[in-house]
């Protein structure tokens, strides 16, 4: 199964590679929301919270902006049937996370010393911060992934995701928040403990239930 | 020896009936054409066989020696070519191929890659991606794409659509080819082409 997930993968990876259709909406809309941000603050110190707060809001709403469009483009180019007679459910699931994984870093990987350098907000720990970030990346693409895959198959695609993302995400979002405001407060891995039980436990759920389900959704 | 069941296969479209009551058993080396006017159903019933529509009444059973498969087993078995296939635009044609190889679990060199590519006329195009691909080409690329699988049910819809006259003699040399070595069904409405198939399903 493996192999066939880095097959779609790389199939994925490979024609977003040709098109750039994810990538460049994904950034325009981070580039876009982190400058409309800085050039507002000026310059202004943001505390912790809010700092977090408005990180977080340009990671989402970028994500929600191009993480649906790996199924999406299936549908609309009329290849999902052809995927459909040559493989099984799973491990188009995983080639499909696995996509949005590398989308969703790559934003990360810009956004991230862009924000931390426009706000200059950010103290702590790096280490924990990236770890953070890591499991938001995880935790954002176990969930949109299976939505994705939902809205792919209904007739009004681009706001249907954003409106059934919104409250499976809302609680993820908030310990997104919470475990980045104590990170820029310095907090210890400790403190941190709490939150990183609920990030790590989320896409273990998300995961779990996608796995099982999507059979159902991508054939039926 | 593969078997094809379909019993009481019935579809409607609300009110619209398309055909009822289809029954039919094909076993490898049989083939069959499915015949009928424009709306008849013989897409939507490919489309069954397929496990992409659902049927409203009916049942289909594709086993191996009186054991039946697995519906993954059977997916990967089943081939089926289509004017409304499609396949990856921005992707060459090589790899498409090797990616639909690769993900039905398949193993296909470079060189075996190039006699398919021959085979149906589609010899020195093989880099070229899809989105510079005619009609015709791409109808050809969707016999390579299932003749990789060696299916044990191979359905084909409207055979030589989009082809040139070259292209209809290189299918019905292909459909030659495969009858006799699996289970066949072509939806047409081409006498040349349900003449091809041992026997004939009228949806008229």
């Amino acid at each position: 199964m493996l192999s066939k997930a880095i097959s779609i993968f790389l199939k994925d990876f490979r024609q977003e590679f040709r098109t750039r259709y994810a990538i460049n909406s994904i950034m325009l809309f981070g580039i876009t929301t982190l400058t409309v941000v800085s050039f507002s603050l000026g310059e202004s110190n943001l505390p912790p919270k809010l700092s977090a707060t408005l990180y977080w809001i340009i990671i989402f709403f970028s994500a929600m902006s191009s993480l649906a469009h790996v199924f999406v483009r299936e549908e609309e180019s009329g290849t999902a049937m052809a995927l459909r007679l040559h493989t099984e459910a799973e491990p188009v699931f995983f080639g499909k996370f696995l996509f949005n994984f590398t989308v969703l870093f790559v934003l990360m990987l810009i956004i991230t010393p862009l924000f931390l350098l426009f706000t200059d907000t950010y103290q702590g720990d790096m280490l924990l911060f990236s770890f953070i970030l890591f499991l938001g990346i995880i935790d954002l693409c176990s969930a949109t992934t299976i939505i994705a895959a939902i809205v792919a198959r209904t007739s009004t695609k681009g706001a249907l995701f954003a409106i059934l993302s919104f409250p499976i995400m809302l609680p993820l979002l908030l310990v997104l928040v919470r475990a980045t405001e104590k990170v820029f407060l310095e907090s210890t891995f400790s403190q941190l403990s709490p939150d990183f039980i609920f990030l790590v436990s989320f896409p273990i759920v998300m995961l779990t239930a996608s796995f099982m389900l999507f059979k159902f959704v991508w054939f039926d | 020896m593969y078997k094809f069941e379909v019993t009481n296969l019935s579809k409607r479209y609300g009110r619209l009936k398309l055909f009822d009551n289809i029954s039919f058993s094909l076993s490898t080396g049989d083939s069959m054409a499915i015949t009928g006017p424009n709306g008849s159903g013989k897409s939507t019933m490919a489309k069954i066989f397929l496990k992409t529509v659902i049927p409203n009444k009916g049942k289909m059973n594709f086993s191996h020696n009186d054991k039946e498969l697995d519906t993954d087993v059977q997916r990967i078995l089943t081939a089926f070519v289509s004017p409304y296939l499609n396949y990856y635009a921005p992707l060459t044609a090589e790899e498409n191929i090797l990616f639909f190889a690769s993900i039905s679990g398949i193993n296909i060199t470079g060189k075996e890659i190039n006699v398919l590519l021959e085979k149906v006329g589609l010899e020195g195009r093989g880099m070229d991606t899809l989105s510079t691909y005619s009609s015709g080409m791409l109808q050809r690329l969707k016999y390579i794409i299932a003749l990789i699988k060696k299916p044990a049910l191979m359905i084909i819809d409207e055979p030589t659509a989009n082809l040139d006259e070259s292209g209809k003699i290189i299918v019905r040399n292909i459909i030659e080819e495969l009858r006799g070595k699996c289970i066949l069904i072509i939806a047409t409405n081409e006498k040349e082409e349900y003449n091809l198939a041992g026997r004939e399903l009228s949806l008229a």
